[in-house]
């Protein structure tokens, strides 16, 4: 084998690679942990926000109710 | 440190150090800037003196900036980021405390070593061999921290940011340690192992490379944390995070050799180089969009808040500068840029708008919390801050733009006898107003970052007198 194919061997693999990592990130069973992942830097609030909480909460109201629920089964000690 | 500030959980004085270093440090950097931005207006400046002249005080610019600033900023968030998302308390306080020291002492070396004349000559990488030993140390202990933080972690996943600060530590060892393998000759003075166009190659694989980890991978890890916490909602979308990260670590190994168009590197390279580097695009804007998205439903807080005006123009100049980085790198425009000031606009592009605005917000939002409130002395002079710091790239981005255009045209321009329409002093005489408008955003920069320091001051000493405890001046 010759330099030329075995470069596109590695091109075509890192291709295959990323193409399994796109799928993966948007499979629809990944979909509940990445959201709760996406919650975590919310997650160990220990400060009053001084901000407008209510414009805030309108959007995330449901996402919030559900956090509440993850953070006791992650063993959150600052919770 | 009073008991008052202590977290109970965190480690929050480690923190401390490097915020405080990083607008510290952030002064020290651009003000060498705008002396060596006057120098090029009035060459008398250099004092004739060897230890002032441009040639020396210019690497001490670029090692304040990145490695000082941008280096207190990445530890002090990464620290402070990777406690909070994994909700445990960072890895032995020692060796936390001696990585802030041994970088102090990194830097302090630095501030003597460079204006003496020593240097491996190597850009970004200047410092001489027993320096370079020292930083490999207080790399590797920052990652031994840093990734034992997260070994050690309460929760089950690891937040996106996390992966970003990871990677950026692994790999800049990995450049570092590479890059600087050197024979020693003398104290400070050592020869490259590597030779000619490969030495070139490593070092640009090296210095492209910090831009793409230390510069971005870091940053972005800032970004999606501190976005999402000012916004007060999560990331747009998790997913494409992800991908955004894979993707940007896969690609950027390889842009390095845009820096070596037209020079002894094979051209097959230079054209591997130029086309990842256009792929490249695609990450770089997905992670852009990725962050400005966050906001959608939440824009209105733009009105409100300067510090996350501050990140969001933060990422307006990111993907504007990862638009004209591949634009640049593609080789019939590189014949134009190439070696003109157009170079150094870009540049700053990234690291005044991006580097420096995404830092700033960062700190706007951290400083508070860390001396146990959640909004700095005033938040009149962050909006201050903010039009100085947004005003200043845009006259220094701009002018150096019309510079390096004027110059490529200029030099490349021929008779029709095949010789040179002009000289080099032509063109750098017609580079003098640009240098002017350089030098007035460079001003406004440092006018801001001094609002700055004033206002993280008061914000330090009002903690103070809440705690009603003295507090040393360590932090």
């Amino acid at each position: 084998m010759d330099t030329g194919t075995f470069r596109g061997i590695i091109t075509g693999l890192l291709i295959l690679a990323f193409l399994g990592i796109v799928w993966w990130a948007f499979s629809r069973r990944r979909k509940p942990d990445f959201d709760e992942a996406a919650q975590l830097p919310f997650a160990d609030e220990d400060e009053q926000s001084n901000r407008d909480r209510s414009a805030s909460q309108q959007g995330s109201h449901r996402e919030q109710a559900g956090e509440a629920d993850s953070r006791k089964d992650r063993g959150d000690e600052n919770a | 440190m009073s008991t008052a500030l202590e977290h109970p959980t965190y480690n929050y004085k480690v923190v401390r150090q490097f915020a405080i270093m990083t607008v510290v440090w952030g002064i020290v950097g651009m003000l060498l800037g705008v002396i060596l931005a006057a120098q090029l207006v009035w060459p008398q400046l250099n004092l004739d003196l060897p230890w002032t002249s441009f040639g020396r005080l210019r690497p001490l610019h670029t090692n304040a900036v990145i490695f000082a600033f941008g280096g207190s900023a990445l530890m002090a968030t990464s620290y402070y980021v990777v406690q909070r998302t994994c909700q445990t308390r960072l890895f032995c306080d020692r060796l936390a405390a001696f990585t802030f020291w041994g970088w102090q002492a990194v830097i302090l070396s630095a501030v003597i070593t460079l204006p003496l004349g020593f240097t491996t000559v190597k850009e970004y990488a200047e410092l001489e061999w027993p320096i370079n030993i020292l930083i490999a140390v207080v790399w590797v202990s920052y990652a031994i921290v840093f990734l034992m933080t997260i070994k050690r972690r309460k929760t089950s996943h690891i937040y996106v940011a996390n992966w970003f600060f990871a990677a950026f530590i692994l790999t800049v060892a990995v450049l570092h340690i590479v890059n600087n393998a050197a024979i020693p000759v003398s104290w400070m003075y050592s020869t490259s192992i590597y030779a000619g166009a490969i030495d070139a190659m490593v070092q640009w694989w090296y210095g492209h490379n910090a831009v793409g980890f230390f510069l971005t991978a870091g940053f972005l890890g800032m970004m999606y944390y501190f976005v999402p916490k000012q916004a007060e909602r999560p990331v747009y979308s998790y997913r494409l995070s992800i991908v955004h990260f894979w993707a940007l670590i896969m690609i950027y190994m390889w842009a390095g050799p845009h820096h070596l168009h037209y020079t002894a590197l094979p051209n097959w390279a230079q054209s591997l180089g130029m086309v990842m580097s256009i792929i490249l695009l695609a990450p770089s804007w997905g992670g852009m969009i990725n962050g400005m998205m966050t906001l959608s439903g939440a824009w209105h807080k733009l009105r409100t808040d300067p510090t996350l005006r501050f990140l969001v123009v933060a990422l307006s100049f990111y993907g504007m500068s990862t638009f004209e980085g591949p634009m640049m790198a593609v080789k019939t425009v590189n014949a134009l840029s190439h070696y003109t000031d157009w170079t150094i606009g870009h540049v700053h592009a990234g690291a005044l708008g991006w580097v420096a605005m995404i830092t700033i917000g960062s700190m706007y939002h951290l400083i508070p919390r860390l001396f146990g409130r959640t909004e700095m002395y005033s938040v009149g002079l962050i909006a201050v801050h903010f039009w100085l710091a947004t005003i200043g790239t845009v006259l220094y981005i701009a002018s150096m733009w019309v510079n390096g255009i004027l110059q490529g045209l200029m030099w490349r321009a021929i008779n029709p006898d095949g010789t040179l329409m002009y000289t080099f002093i032509e063109a750098v005489e017609a580079s003098g107003p640009g240098y002017v408008v350089r030098l007035i955003g460079g001003l406004f920069w440092v006018v801001g970052m001094l609002i700055m320091a004033y206002n993280v001051f008061m914000t330090v000493k009002r903690s103070e007198a809440v705690s009603q405890q003295p507090i040393p001046q360590s932090a």
